[in-house]
């Protein structure tokens, strides 16, 4: 039989807050973490505004050794605080370096959209050109190879189950809850260490720019620039960050008292070939709807228990279509259609590290009793007018909140949704 | 600069890699830096090339080779220097 899923430990470092306290109030105030990013203004971006976590180095240094830290870029850093966090949130210690335990039945999935970039544009790539290889010393291969932050959170926590790294654009970080999800279901671990991170660097995010697909009308109002669902939403805003969450078998959590976030129903994860509209660049809507029904068969639910939906909602022109392919697959009219917000608003798009940075924010939503504002959508885009309703522009005290939905979508015409039930059973 | 004050400024550069704190602090010229001190192999890579920095010299890879203990290091910095 399979093992349920829950949610009993998170850390998150995001634009608008790190640690779970300053999140969940910068998500109830619609705070917005975009800031003006002088160094893509001074390598003339279009776009000129980012969201990059404050404060994250002195955290670093309290939480990491000097050894660590050099082989820690920002990808990295938040990775792992992010993980340690989550780790200790779910009342686990953190072990010592010196003790030989190691927990076998836990594991990591901790993927990113592209991570690493910082490490190869300011040192792996100036120095092998300059024909200084020797010069780059030990450190480069782990920080940009594909695995390295999941392989240093092993290090950190003596992790023994499977530890790797997922990657799937901008689905990476739901999909790697998923992921873990699957593994601890079917009795594979017992505990797993899900999402995504994504470090800051302009050379990341340079890609985007030149495709257009960034907000360029904001640079003077970055607060303003990231604006999902909005008729003025102009592109999406550039982020970084990490979410993670730890998930445990509900046996283990309840034997041990573990505070208890909420459970995981159901999820899928697929990919719609590129047909029917779909491309490298957009999804076929064909994909993301059978994606959105899978993960609400699987959860057993029926779709009219859906209360809000955690949307993936960059502020581009994808929007719209997304919230018809809501619609559709949940077959729900306008007037019924749950509640639906955009955690991109406040913290812009962290790409790989977008997804586990919104399941967050959906399981202190359900925690809370809460569902969190849209920002920056006074103006609703006309073609989902009849929607306006569902949208809230200041935070929403739901008591009876009890199941979240969330897709993500990404380049590669990937899709990635799951379902979130509060845990009431306490 | 005098064997000691190569000494101390080695014993600088290599502690941040050491995973032993109680023998560092009772180290000497005849410690060897991966056994005694347990720094991770793959870092002596960084420890060579921050003696570089710090010192000023050029250490091949062969040179690089021959460093086993703390003593060793000094050395081997004593003979770049007077080179």
């Amino acid at each position: 039989m399979n093992s349920r899923v829950v949610v009993t430990g998170m850390g998150v470092v995001a634009p608008n807050g790190v640690g779970l306290n300053q999140y969940s109030q910068a998500l109830r105030a619609g705070k917005s973490g975009i800031r003006h990013i002088s160094v893509m203004e001074e390598y003339k971006f279009g776009c000129t505004v980012g969201g990059i976590p404050q404060g994250v180095d002195a955290i670093a240094e309290d939480y990491f050794t000097a050894e660590d830290l050099m082989a820690m870029n920002t990808s990295h850093r938040y990775g792992c605080i992010a993980a340690v966090d989550a780790w200790t949130d779910a009342g686990f210690e953190r072990p010592s370096r010196d003790d030989d335990e190691v927990f076998w039945d836990a594991g990591a999935v901790i993927g990113s959209g592209i991570g690493g970039l910082d490490t190869a544009g300011e040192r792996l790539i100036p120095f092998v050109d300059a024909g200084r290889v020797r010069r780059l010393g030990s450190t480069m291969v782990e920080q940009i190879m594909g695995s390295g932050v999941s392989a240093r959170v092993a290090g950190l926590l003596a992790l023994g189950n499977q530890v790797t790294a997922n990657s799937s654009a901008c689905s990476t970080g739901t999909e790697a809850i998923i992921e873990g999800y699957r593994q601890i279901q079917s009795g594979r671990a017992r505990r797993m260490l899900c999402g995504g991170t994504e470090g800051s660097s302009h050379y990341q995010w340079a890609g985007f720019d030149a495709m257009r697909v960034l907000s360029r009308k904001y640079n003077d109002e970055p607060e303003r620039a990231s604006r999902p669902l909005s008729a003025s939403a102009a592109g999406f805003v550039p982020s970084s960050g990490s979410g993670i969450l730890l998930l445990e078998n509900l046996e283990d959590a309840e034997s041990r008292g573990a505070r208890i976030y909420g459970e995981i129903l159901g999820g899928n994860v697929n990919c719609g070939g590129h047909r029917r509209g779909g491309s490298m660049t957009a999804p076929n809507p064909d994909g993301v709807q059978m994606c959105i029904k899978r993960a609400v068969e699987e959860s057993g639910i029926e779709k009219g228990e859906i209360d809000a939906i955690n949307g993936h909602l960059t502020a581009t022109g994808a929007d719209s279509s997304e919230v018809f392919s809501w619609a559709k697959a949940l077959e729900v009219s306008p007037e019924e259609f749950p509640l639906i917000t955009s955690t991109k608003s406040m913290i812009g798009h962290a790409l790989g590290a977008a997804g586990s940075l919104e399941v967050v924010a959906c399981m202190l939503m359900l925690d809370g009793g809460f569902v969190h504002p849209s920002i920056n959508c006074e103006d609703v885009h006309p073609n989902i007018e009849e929607f306006a309703g569902s949208i809230p522009q200041t935070v929403e005290e739901v008591p009876q909140l009890k199941t979240i939905i969330k897709a993500g979508f990404g380049f590669g015409d990937v899709n990635v949704c799951a379902v979130f039930r509060k845990w009431l059973n306490h | 600069m005098s064997r000691e004050d190569v000494f101390q400024k080695v014993m600088e550069i290599i502690k941040p890699f050491v995973k032993n704190e109680d023998v560092f602090q009772q180290a000497n010229e005849s410690t060897n830096i991966l056994q005694d001190l347990k720094v991770n192999s793959a870092r002596l890579v960084d420890i060579i090339l921050n003696f570089e920095d710090e010192f000023d010299v050029e250490v091949e890879d062969e040179d690089a080779d021959s460093v086993n203990t703390v003593g060793d290091a000094v050395s081997l910095i004593m003979e770049k220097l007077a080179a």
